[in-house]
């Protein structure tokens, strides 16, 4: 029952018209990891995310999630393989008509309608927790909120369903320092806790250090590469040597060495960031 | 395939009883058990993990929950399922203040308050949002250069050009509709030939103009509203400010003068419709000729009643533009807000083209303008 691979993607094709996205691509997700994709601008990241989860018709290939075929799948369709991942959307996405404690039981209502009021609040209530915003929030409605804690309100509602699969869709971006790297820490003792797997599109290298046990590099229309940051730097692409030798890419290595030799105490608290 | 969740209950010796827990206690498959444990009565001072295969936060919660109401010991948890205690035991340390919710009349009262505060402040607004209209214009002709005359023409266009369709054919049904009822009324008296006045004061004076201008609040006071706000959603009109633009030169300016402009123009047309509507009507039902028709109506249709229409129509195109624009700026938020503007915008817009067109008919009667 356990397949190795939660995604697996064969042959994807994707395109807008004349412009090719991607062009026979493969990528695979193992089970508990935190798969990390990177690419410049435009390469068709977030082309791939929305072609797994079913937001996008692809052209040709074949996406097995859960080792069932999403293609061609209705709206209706496929809810037990729905039910098993959440979505972390760039901006939050969080219904703006809804407090965050509605947000986070939309699914909850949607998928197990027998629930008592009681259990939904507080299901809610923990889950606002381990997404670390303040219990205040819960009341709150998305314009209230502001882009980090969006983000978190966000997160709340994608682990809604204790998902075992996570899409976050840069995740840090427009987040401060800090805030990107307490997010990053939240991502990875979520997974650790609640025994995710984690597919991740990032700009950020430092969450690619960070967190990441593999990284697929998008280029040219396709995964260019997959594995862990030290197999990648072996590799000679003139992208990947300029991503990660670039003047970011070095600083956010010298940052995770440094980390590294001194290791700080592990305090594995999800919500406490 | 997983067990559901289930539970039993067992006496210890020393009195109070040990919760065993099995099966999966996961979000699919709890089941009933969360009403089941919270209506638990007896005196649990242990809970027993081992036997469960399964567990997610929702279980976890679940079980955390029994065993803080009841005081017991967790125990044969496994590491999965002392890490997921853990982590959800967390949210004890925080609690969620319960909604604010006073009495029902407490908050009639404050809605009727809020509403009488918002319906000033807005109508203040409003007056201070005309004021900058007002002064944008000036400025506008004091430096034609910065006027945006690509603007104006591209609302000419969706405001004017894209309404004719719409509007023409509803003016000709009307102008029928009002030829049939009063050939229908008239006839009692054997006076049919009267319907032709009807038709030529009515439309002229009343109903194109203020039809016309009901369609164009419906069709393009909603869509500056829209437009507007969901500029203000987006950032764009504080980019404008940012940049040095001023909003009611770029934004207000441009609509108002086309609907000002168009106004006109389409009650024209709206009420030549009517009169073509009608006059095909009493051509077939009537048996009124053409060149009679429109004989008779050049007699019994005074010219003042064309030009009644006439200053009418750009006062309700500007009321109709500003209340657009007005309501499309009052965004702010979410996107429930855009739709909510988008109705007050039209809602307000008929009801002062009504109010305005009442005071107008009593106006223009008065200075003998029959």
């Amino acid at each position: 029952m356990d397949q190795p691979n939660i995604i697996s993607v064969q042959g994807l094709c994707n395109s807008f018209g004349e412009q090719v996205i991607h062009q026979d691509l493969n990528l695979e997700v193992r089970r508990g990891e935190i798969l990390g994709v990177v690419g410049g601008s435009g390469t068709g990241k977030s082309v791939l995310m929305r072609s797994i989860i079913g937001l996008q018709e692809p052209v040709a290939g074949k996406i097995r999630v859960f080792d069932e075929g999403m293609i061609g799948k209705e709206e209706d369709e496929a809810s037990d393989v729905r039910r098993r991942w959440g979505v972390l959307f760039q901006g939050g996405a969080l219904f703006s008509t809804l407090t965050v404690a509605e947000n986070v039981q939309v699914p909850l209502r949607e998928f197990y309608p027998d629930f008592s009021k009681a259990l939904l609040d507080e299901i809610a209530h923990y889950k606002i927790y381990l997404s670390g915003l303040p219990a205040d929030a819960a009341h709150k409605f998305p314009s209230e909120l502001s882009g980090g804690m969006r983000k978190r309100a966000g997160l709340a509602r994608a682990l809604a369903m204790d998902p075992e699969l996570l899409f976050l869709d840069e995740p840090t971006a427009g987040l401060d320092p800090i805030g990107a790297a307490n997010f990053d820490n939240l991502t990875r003792d979520l997974k650790e806790t609640l025994g995710l797997t984690v597919f991740l599109i990032t700009h950020d290298l430092d969450t690619l250090y960070a967190i990441c046990d593999r990284v697929a590099v998008l280029a040219d229309q396709k995964v260019i590469a997959v594995g862990a940051i030290e197999e990648l730097l072996a590799i000679d692409h003139p992208w990947i040597n300029e991503y990660f030798s670039g003047p970011r890419g070095r600083a956010a290595r010298r940052g995770h060495d440094k980390h590294n030799n001194n290791p700080q105490p592990e305090l594995h608290q999800p919500g406490r960031s | 395939m997983a067990n559901a969740a289930e539970f039993l209950q067992e006496d210890l010796a020393d009195g109070g009883q040990i919760l065993c827990l099995s099966g999966s206690f996961t979000i699919a498959l709890i089941g009933d058990i969360d009403g089941r444990l919270r209506d638990l009565s007896a005196d649990v001072r242990k809970i027993d993990l081992s036997a469960v295969e399964h567990m997610d936060t929702v279980g976890a919660w679940l079980v955390h929950r029994t065993a803080k109401a009841s005081g017991a010991e967790i125990m044969g948890a496994g590491k999965d399922a002392s890490r997921l205690l853990q982590a959800v035991s967390g949210a004890d340390q925080t609690d969620i203040p319960p909604r604010p919710h006073p009495p029902s009349f407490e908050r009639f009262l404050a809605e009727v308050g809020h509403s009488v505060v918002i319906s000033f402040t807005t109508l203040l607004q409003f007056l201070g949002f005309v004021g900058q209209v007002v002064k944008a214009s000036f400025i506008l002709a004091m430096n034609p250069g910065r006027f945006r005359w690509h603007a104006v023409v591209q609302h000419f266009d969706m405001v004017g050009v894209r309404a004719l369709g719409i509007i023409g054919l509803m003016s000709f049904l009307i102008g029928i509709v009002i030829a049939q009822q009063g050939a229908v009324q008239l006839r009692q008296f054997g006076a049919e030939v009267f319907t032709i006045n009807l038709i030529g004061r009515l439309t002229f004076r009343e109903l194109g103009i203020l039809m016309t201008a009901i369609m164009v609040a419906g069709r393009s006071g909603s869509a500056f509203a829209a437009q507007i706000g969901t500029m203000k959603i987006t950032e764009e009109i504080d980019a404008m400010r940012t940049i040095g633009v001023v909003p009611a030169e770029a934004l207000v300016v441009p609509r108002v003068i086309a609907a000002v402009m168009m106004m006109p123009l389409l009650g024209i047309f709206a009420s030549l419709m009517s009169v073509i509507g009608g006059g095909l009507l009493c051509w077939i039902v009537l048996e009124i000729p053409p060149a009679t028709f429109v004989q008779r109506l050049r007699e019994v249709t005074p010219m003042t009643d064309f030009w009644i229409g006439m200053i009418k129509a750009p006062v309700f195109g500007a009321i109709i533009a500003m209340a657009g624009c007005f309501q499309g700026m009052q965004v702010h938020g979410n996107a429930e807000q855009v739709g909510l503007k988008t109705t007050a915008a039209v809602v307000q817009a008929i009801f002062l083209v009504i109010v305005l067109d009442a005071f107008f008919a009593i106006f223009f009667s008065e200075i003998g303008w029959n």
